[in-house]
Order: structure tokens, then sequence, then C-alpha cells
């Protein structure tokens, strides 16, 4: 939609890698975050959890914390004025459990104190009578057993059906598959700062993906007007999925609200780890069907992701998990069946990659299983039925956009294999790493590769727009200054730094300024979630800049005395090729400011229908990832070389910033490949710290190398598609196929434990 | 809360003494954990950085004195000569900013079944001196470590040193954990070949409740070893790592599998050995 009469400024900022204001602040630990925020006169609220994953609660006395010096506000369910539930999709979930606990570490009760130590406590004082339940922990079984809420087990049932799906292949390939309940382990833990307001409302400095929804979900269990309680962003310290639901929000407004006071909550690391969703863990079974020729001809999947105990984001997670199930291949025939299901695990939601990471590792294990009974290369095998441009998927949606399947897998091949294992390799880069257990002899190598593809934006008609304004002014130097009010969290994902390069790009105006993002004054921006931003938000300061380049011409217009259609704006200057005369933004701002708002909505999506069938997908993002692991056999360990990647990214707006969310992404992708997970017994999280949830060190992540496959997308602002999502889908199911090739071990489940290849040998 | 920030250990021992509730402070990276997850709550601290004695170390004829205060950094850099595995058991620690603060005396105070030094030490039945403003005594590791983070140091003690007899010959550590860096052990083995006394010794840590020495396994392979080239046959060292496991008594965690860490230990011990021969035949 860039106008033609807009020229691009020499030195074109969209599309040069411009480095990000926070970026030197944070390297150097002076940026704010969250958790760093203060306040005269503070108090430090602290919660209660639930030490069982399930339990009914007989009584709850909060006198003893209340009796110790210091203690300002003590609350549980009944001091919860409005809604005594919340929830993304529907408000399932208790504010506080009042007479049944559902999951480990779900509150009961918070605290106010003068001092974080005090508050501990205190929280520890509260005496809760609870009788324990049987934990119901198997996704599977949970989908026909009693249910343990009033909703059911069973958040979502979805059938997807096309073509024959009893169409037979000469060649027919089963497998189970088992992903595991990855976190997503942002580095800064969830924080906030409440201020209860003279006018009876509630501030809230915090840490999240989407302002407009913690407000809207405050509100309604404060009981007040969405108006009353303003949300504004304090600095995110990374987020992927995981602060996209209400965690400290409510519980610290409440105890501002009671207290009269500020209320400061600060989650410490094992807390952050029953604070927010997972990304679910899923049990699938696929059976392939391909021709002799290698065509594939039927895909029949069931899909189990054991939601937990609320639903949270559930129901489009396994919306995302079936509609991708076969991967992005050509499909006449399929059935494909999801369930989402309610147990006393932990809640599970949002986290990048969302539901198409797990399918990923179950449709790419059978393409290997497919391409090996063809006695056909595997990536010859895809490449034979890679998704083009205007095909169907098994959903019926036909792609419209760009599809650039074979030129992600081309790319991500072509890249030169790493120096083979020879004896000058470090004991330290092998296998077990500074543990130095192995010797080159002991270590086999091996290669997989892996494609999969993603949704950008929110699906099945869902609405999710952004708000933008502009304001064009002069500084009190004189210069122009653009100032943009979004309120788009930057979780670390590069916003800012995007949203001034369009600005500068399209207006030419070299100071801009963006607001501190909050709900006071601007409508919602939506979630920093599902890669929309880039496309939402950067389309919405996109309108907008052209709605103030409309004005700006008509003011010029009227200045030069001619149509405005006979003039153009390049490098913050209106100008008439015919006559030569220019116009500079300074003088016509001189006028006055120049104020523009738009609300962006993308293209309408369609819910699914009978069968699973609609256009549910506004566009799709295409990734493939070829790995090479080396694998010590006898211990199971692994270390990976290095990862290759092709991405279709549309246009890349700013290249370093998406070669940083390639890096960063395959790092989490092979996170749950090879270490990451919650580990649970009978409901019960056995591992809430860094020193047992493991995540990639630098020993551990490969060196990485990208090919960005630019092919603009029609329709969307700049051609650029969303890039954060895809490096996190195939990078760590290329990373099993990579270890089944190394070992010969088939490899179903991740993350990928040492005994699991060690003892099957 | 009390900080005694003493300079000699006779000033930490009678801040000990004067405040009965202290706790000794090391390089914090077990202490700080404890007191950040609740589980800790020292009425006073007694910080032992500045102590200097604690940082001697002294390597004599026969006998190599390492002080409690020495950083696993400094272990990396002055001891890879003298005590290879040890010096390999300090870099597996942990992260660099670990390595600067944790201290040889603090991973033995703590007498975790995972510290790392520690099957090192029992491999090389390796003595512990502890100072009080009483007394002084000398305790072998395997009567100071009693069972998971339990000792017998007393109230008012301290661990001084460490004292391993010199031994020549190769050394070798190996630690296996699910992450190639950074990571708590789940299973290590330590390999000390004594040339002169034509012994091998050989300590395990991460499966069972203290340090393990696998004792079988020693006297088999040193009967199996030809010490004039310093080899032995293939078979032997596989029976090396099948005795060494069963010398194991791990448990089954969240960490890991009982069964997976015999195996580990079977493994890891089997190719120590190997390195430390010259020859395989
Ligand atoms: C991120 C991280 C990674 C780690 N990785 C490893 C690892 O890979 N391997 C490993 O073995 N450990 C590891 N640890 C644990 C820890 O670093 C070691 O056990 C370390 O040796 C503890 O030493 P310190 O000097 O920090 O002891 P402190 O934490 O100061 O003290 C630990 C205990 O010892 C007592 N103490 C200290 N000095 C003395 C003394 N002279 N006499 C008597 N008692 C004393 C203290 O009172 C306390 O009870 C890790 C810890 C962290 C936080």
């Amino acid at each position: 939609m860039v106008s033609p009469s807009v020229m691009r400024r020499r030195g074109s900022h969209l599309g040069a890698s411009v480095l990000r204001p926070d970026g030197g602040p944070k390297a150097k630990g002076e940026f704010a975050f969250s958790s760093d925020m203060w306040m005269d006169g503070m108090l430090w609220g602290r919660t209660l959890r639930s030490p069982y994953p399930a339990a009914l609660i007989k009584g709850i006395d909060v006198s003893p914390a209340l009796a110790i010096p210091g203690v300002r506000a003590v609350i549980s369910a009944q001091d919860v004025p409005g809604r005594k539930t919340f929830g993304l999709e529907r408000a399932d979930q208790p504010v506080f459990a009042s007479d049944v606990v559902r999951y480990h570490g779900e509150p009961v009760a918070a605290v106010a104190a003068d001092h974080p130590d005090t508050a501990r406590r205190a929280a520890a004082a509260i005496r809760v009578d609870y009788e324990p339940l049987e934990p119901l922990v198997v996704a599977e079984a949970a989908i026909n057993a009693p249910a343990i809420h009033p909703d059911g087990n069973v958040f979502r049932h979805i059938v997807i059906r096309t073509g024959d799906p009893t169409a037979v292949g000469d060649v027919v390939v089963e497998g189970t598959y088992e992903v595991g309940m990855q976190d997503q382990a942002f580095m800064g833990p969830e924080s906030g700062l409440a201020v209860p307001s003279l006018d009876g409302g509630v501030d809230l400095y915090v840490a999240t993906q989407w302002l407009h929804a913690d407000r809207d979900q405050i509100a309604e269990s404060l009981a007040m007007d969405p108006r009353m309680v303003r949300v504004s962003l304090a600095g995110v310290g990374g987020a992927f999925g995981g602060r996209e639901d209400v965690s400290l929000q409510i519980h610290a407004c409440l105890l501002a609200l009671r207290s009269g006071r500020p209320v400061k909550m600060v989650y410490g690391r094992d807390e952050s780890f029953f604070g927010h969703v997972h990304r679910h863990p899923a049990k699938m079974w696929y059976r392939h069907h391909a021709n002799r020729d290698g065509e594939l001809v039927n895909v029949e999947a069931r899909i189990v992701l054991d939601g937990g105990a609320y639903l949270s984001s559930s129901n489009a997670v396994i919306s995302n998990a079936v509609c991708f199930a076969a991967g992005p291949y050509r499909l006449a025939n399929a059935k494909v069946e999801g369930w989402a299901a309610r147990t006393n695990n932990p809640p599970c939601g949002a986290m990048r990659g969302f539901g198409a990471v797990q399918v990923c590792y179950g449709h790419e294990a059978q393409m290997d299983k497919l391409a090996a009974e063809l006695g056909m290369d595997p990536v010859q095998f895809r490449l034979k039925n890679v998704l083009r441009r205007n095909d169907k998927m098994i959903t019926g949606q036909v792609i419209k956009g760009t599809a650039p399947v074979e030129e992600v897998i081309r790319a991500a091949v072509s890249h030169p294999l790493p120096v083979p294992l020879d004896s000058s390799a470090e004991m330290m880069s092998l296998p077990g790493g500074a543990g130095m257990t192995a010797d080159i002899s002991d270590v086999r190598r091996g290669v997989g590769v892996a494609v999969g593809f993603k949704n950008l934006a929110y699906s099945e008609g869902y609405d999710d727009f952004t708000t933008a304004r502009i304001r064009l002014d002069l500084s009190p130097q004189g210069e122009p200054v653009a100032t943009v009010v979004i309120a788009t969290a930057e979780v670390g994902q590069g916003f800012v730094t995007l949203a001034s390069q369009i600005v500068r790009d399209l207006l030419g105006v070299d100071q801009v300024v963006l607001a501190p993002a909050g709900t006071e004054d601007i409508g919602s921006a939506g979630s920093s979630s599902a890669s929309r931003q880039t496309w939402m938000s950067g389309g919405a300061i996109e309108h907008v800049c052209m709605m103030l380049r409309d004005s700006l011409l008509e003011r010029a217009a009227g200045e030069l005395d001619c149509p405005s259609s006979d003039l153009i704006m390049r490098d913050g200057e209106v100008s008439r090729e015919s006559t030569a005369q220019r116009v500079s933004m300074t003088s016509l701002l001189a006028a006055g400011p120049l104020q523009a708002e738009h609300e962006f909505h993308h293209a309408k999506t369609q819910p699914l229908g009978v069968d699973g069938q609609g256009d549910a997908m506004l566009s799709l993002m295409f990734a493939a990832h070829r790995a090479v692991v080396d694998v010590d056999p006898d211990l199971g360990l692994v270390r990976v070389v290095q990862v290759t990647t092709g991405q279709d990214v549309g246009k890349a707006l700013n290249p370093v910033q998406v070669t940083g969310q390639i890096e960063g992404g395959i790092a989490q992708g092979i996170g749950l490949a090879v270490m990451e997970e919650i580990v649970l017994d009978e409901g019960r999280v056995r591992n809430p710290s860094f020193t047992d949830y493991l995540i990639p060190t630098a020993l551990d992540v490969p060196e990485v190398a990208a090919t960005l496959i630019e092919e603009p997308e029609p329709g969307a602002p700049f051609g650029a598609k969303g890039v954060g999502e895809p490096p996190t889908i195939s990078s760590g199911p290329a990373v099993a196929a990579a270890i089944r090739a190394a070992t010969g071990l088939d490899v179903t489940r991740v993350p990928v434990r040492p005994q699991d290849l060690a003892l099957r040998r | 809360m009390r900080v005694a920030r003493p300079r000699t250990i006779s000033e930490a021992l009678s801040a000990l003494d004067d405040n009965p509730g202290s706790q000794l402070l090391a390089g914090g990276t077990d202490f700080c954990v404890e007191v950040n997850y609740g589980h800790r709550r020292p009425e006073g601290v007694v910080c032992l950085r500045r102590v200097a004695e604690l940082r001697d170390f002294e390597v004599g004829e026969g006998k190599v004195r390492i002080g409690a205060g020495t950083t696993y950094t400094e272990m990396v850099k002055r001891l890879s000569g003298v005590l290879p595995a040890l010096a390999a058991a300090a870099r597996t620690v942990g992260s660099p900013q670990i390595r600067n603060a944790g201290t040889l005396g603090g991973n033995v105070a703590t007498a975790s079944p995972a510290g790392d030094t520690l099957p090192l030490l029992a491999a090389l039945d390796a003595e512990v001196v502890l100072v009080s403003s009483k007394a002084r005594r000398v305790v072998p590791l395997n009567e100071l470590i009693t069972g998971v983070k339990t000792t017998t140091i007393g109230p008012g003690e301290m661990v001084a040193e460490v004292v391993v007899p010199r031994i020549s010959g190769p050394q070798h550590f190996l630690k296996v954990g699910t992450r190639n860096a950074m990571v708590i052990s789940i299973a290590s083995a330590a390999v000390v070949v004594d040339l002169q006394a034509q012994v091998v010794r050989c300590g395990l840590g991460s499966v069972g409740p203290v340090p393990i020495r696998a004792s079988r396994a020693e006297e088999m392979i040193s009967e199996a070893i030809d010490w004039d080239d310093l080899s032995a046959p293939r078979a032997a060292l596989e029976r090396f790592g099948d005795l060494a496991a069963e010398a194991a008594r791990p448990i089954t965690d969240h960490r890991s599998t009982a069964d997976y860490r015999k195996r580990a230990v079977a493994v890891i011990a089997a190719r120590a050995m190997r390195r430390s021969l010259t020859r395989v035949t």
C-alpha cells in the first residue's frame, strides 16, 4: 500500500539493519526492567500457592498473616469484588482458588507487606486446610474422565476431513510421537507495580504482551470501568507467549486498592515457573500414505494436547495443531483429529510456534520414515510434495499468498556443511562439552532436515486489530517531530526500532518518538504474539503515515496553489515536479501540528466449518532447517553442531533483527529437542528452577547460517511476513532427525533424554 | 544480622565462637541460593573471602595442601600440572562467575552427592583439616561426609585445608550432565593411576549419597594393567566399567534414572581408564 507519491528516502531506513535503541542499555545492565521499579512507600506483594495439583479447600485462615507486624493486606477469593475468574478465551480460571485447586502452584491468597521477607513469611503463615485429591494427569484419560471443572474436561475437539480419508497408498508408515512440556523461560520474571490513583482507580505498570487484554480482565475482576484501570508497559525481559495470560496483574491491583499503597510484585525464578502457562505437551499418532513414485496420498493423525487445568489459549493452539498437522505438503486426502484436554497439570497456553511446533515433530518424522521406506532422499521426497501458491491446505484454504516452501528447503540445505569430525576437534566441543566425556572415536555425526509452517496473526475469524496515532509537530528547536502513540508491547522483538524506521521512511521525519505504551490514551494494539506485530502494528503505523502524508500534501497544495496530485513527498519535503517548487515539512507544520489515528484490521478470516474446512488463516510463514549433530551414543549425549535455515520472510525490514529472531528461535527450538522440559510427577512440578530446567548455554547453541527468502507477501504492509515463530518450529525436528541419522534409533519423544538413547542400544 | 569480616583464621574462629548462630560464607554459591529459596536463615555470617590464609596452597614432596578458600578458577589455573583431574573437575563447575566465587571448602562442606571435587578427593583418600578455637583435627573425607549434604563438621569448626597425596601418573575426571556446560552432574568418575605403587584409584560422584570408591574395579584393573608399558586389554577396561557400575548406588530423580546413572558410570569410568593408558590391547 506504499503509494507511488511517497518516495523512499535515500539510504532507505526500511530494509536497513538499524540498531535497536534498547540494545546498548540492555547489554550494559542499564535498561530498567519491570522488576527494577520502585516507588516511595510501596509495599511488596506475595502470592500463596497450592502445594497440591488437586485438592479441596476446606478453609482458609488469614488471621495469622494479618497478625504479623508490617502486613498491610491479605486477600483471597472472597475479596475479589467483580468477576472471580479470568482467561483469554473464556474466564474459566479463578483469580484465587476458593473451594478447589486444580494445579500445583494455583494462587490461593496474596499479601502485601512493608518488606518482601515479611510478605513471604505472612504468605507462609496463612493456614489453608486442604483435602488432597487424586490428580487427573493424563490428557487422553481426561477426555472421558469425570469432569474436574464445571466446563468439562475437553476444551476443544476438532476433526479435519478432506478428500477420501480412507485412501490407501502403496507405502504406509505409522508412528506415535510425544512432546514434553516446554517453558518460555524468559529471563525477566513476572513483575509489576500497582498504584492506587486519586480517582479510585488503579495504575498498573507491568511486563506483559497485551496491555488491553490485561486491562479488561483486571477491570472485570475489580468490577471497575476499564477506563479506571490504566495499564502501562514496564520493561519486558522476554515473553515468548508466557506473558499473554494474566499472572500477577489482578492480584497486584487488588492489593494496592485494599492497602491504599503502591504494591510491587516480583516473582522469584521458582515462582515464575508456576506463574505462567507453558507449551502444551502433545501425544500424536500418525499414519502416512504415499505412492511408489513418492507422492503423498493420505495423512491420518490423532493429536492430544494437554491443556492443563485452565483454558488459556488451548482452543486456538489445538486449532493450529490440526490445521498444520500434515506439514507444508500437498495432500488430496486427510483426516486429522485433535483434542485439547483439561488435566490437573499446570495450565498450558501460548508459546512461540503455538501448536505448529508439536505437530512438526510428528509430520517430519513421518516424512523421513516414508522417504526411507520409498528409498528416496528425504529432501527430494519433500520437494516432490511441497505446497505451492494456489495449492490447497487440508483445511480447504487455497494459499493466495506466497509459499516459497521449495525455496526455503533448497536454501537450508545449500549452506556448506561444517568441517567433518576429526582429531583436531576440541574435546569441549564434543557431546558432553565441559564434562569432557567423549573422545572422537565415541562420537557419531548425523544430519537431518525438517520443514514447518504456521499462520501469522489470529485466525478463525478473530479480529485482532491494532490502533495507532501519530502527531506531527515542531520541536522547540523548530524541527519536525513525529510522536507515535501505540499500545504495542515491546517484548524484545524490536518493534520500537521498526516503528521508527517506518515513520522515518514514510514521512521523512528524523525525530521519531514512541510514547510509552499504555491503555490510557489509545485503543488496543493486540498481542505481541503470533508473529503479528510487524504486519498489524507496522500496518497501522503505515496507514497513519499515509493519512498524515495526505494532510501534508493538502497543506502544501494550498500553499503552492495547485492540486495535491501534482505533488510528491520525499525526504520530509513536498515538491512540485513541474515547477521545482518545494515546501519543507517545517514550514508546513508552522500552521500547527497534524494528528491522525487509525484502527487497522487485517483481512477477514473464517471460522473452521464442517470437517474443519475454511479460510481460517491470514497468511502463512514457512521455514526449513538442516541440523548437524554429534551424538555420543553410549552416553546418549548430544551436541548440535550447526543449524542452517531458509526462511520465508516476505521482506526483511531490518535484517539484523530478523537474524536475531532466527538465532534466538533456533536456540529455543533445539532447547525443546534436547533438554528443555518441565518435569511433572503426578501433577507436581519437579524442576522449577534454572538449576534443573535446562536451557541452552553458549556451548549448546550451534553455529547458525540463515538465508532469507524475500518474496513480498501480497496484502502485507511492506510485503513483510512475521519472522518470530518459524525458527522455533522445524529447528527442533531437524535436530531429532539428525539424532536418528546418527544413532539409527527412532527418537519418538522430545526432549531426547540421555537415557532414551543410551539405554536402547 | 551480624556480619563478621575476619582477616585471619583465628579471627574467623573467634567470630564463630562469639556469635554461635553465625554461619560461614565463602563464595556464597551454595549459601546464597539456599537463602534465596528460604531454606537457610542465618542469624549472622562470617565472611571468609578476606582470609588470605585460606587461599594458601602448597605442593610438597609427598603431599599437596589446598586451602579451603581456593576458588575453582584458581584450581584450573594453578593445579593443572600437579592435580590435573582436580583442575578438570573445577573446569566443569558452573559458569565463569561461579568458578570465580565458589571454593573447594564450600564444595566439601556442602557435601552434595553432585559436588564435583569430591570423587577425585575420595579417590585420593583426601584428608580434611578442621580447625576450631579449641582444636585442630584431621578427618579423612570418607569419615567427614556421612550422607547427602551431611558432615561431621561441628559447631565452631571450619575447613582450613584439604590434603591429598602427591601421586605421579595420569589422572582424569569425566562428568555427565544433560547440557554441555553449567550443569549438575548426573554421574561422574575420577581415575588416578599411581605409577609408583602400581595401583589405580577410582572415585564416583552423583551415584550415591556420598562419593563412592570403586574398590573392586580398582583391584581388578591394577592387576590387569601391564605396568611396563601401561597397557591393558579391552576386556579389562569394560570389566572396569562394569565393576564401577556395580559399586554405584544411584537413585532415580527428576534429573535422571538409576539405570542410566549406572550405565553412564560404567562408560565414563572405562573411558577415564582408557585415557590413562598408553595403549589398549
Ligand atoms: C549456578 C551454579 C552452578 C553450580 N555448579 C556446580 C557444579 O557444576 N559443580 C559443583 O560441584 N557445584 C556447583 N555449584 C555449587 C557450588 O558452586 C559449589 O558447591 C561451591 O564449591 C560452593 O562453594 P562456596 O565457596 O560458594 O560456598 P558457600 O556457598 O559460601 O558455602 C557453602 C557451604 O559451605 C560452608 N562453608 C564454606 N566454607 C567453609 C569452610 N571453610 N569451612 C566450613 N564450612 C564452610 C558454608 O557455611 C555453607 O554451608 C553451583 C552453584 C551455582 C549457583
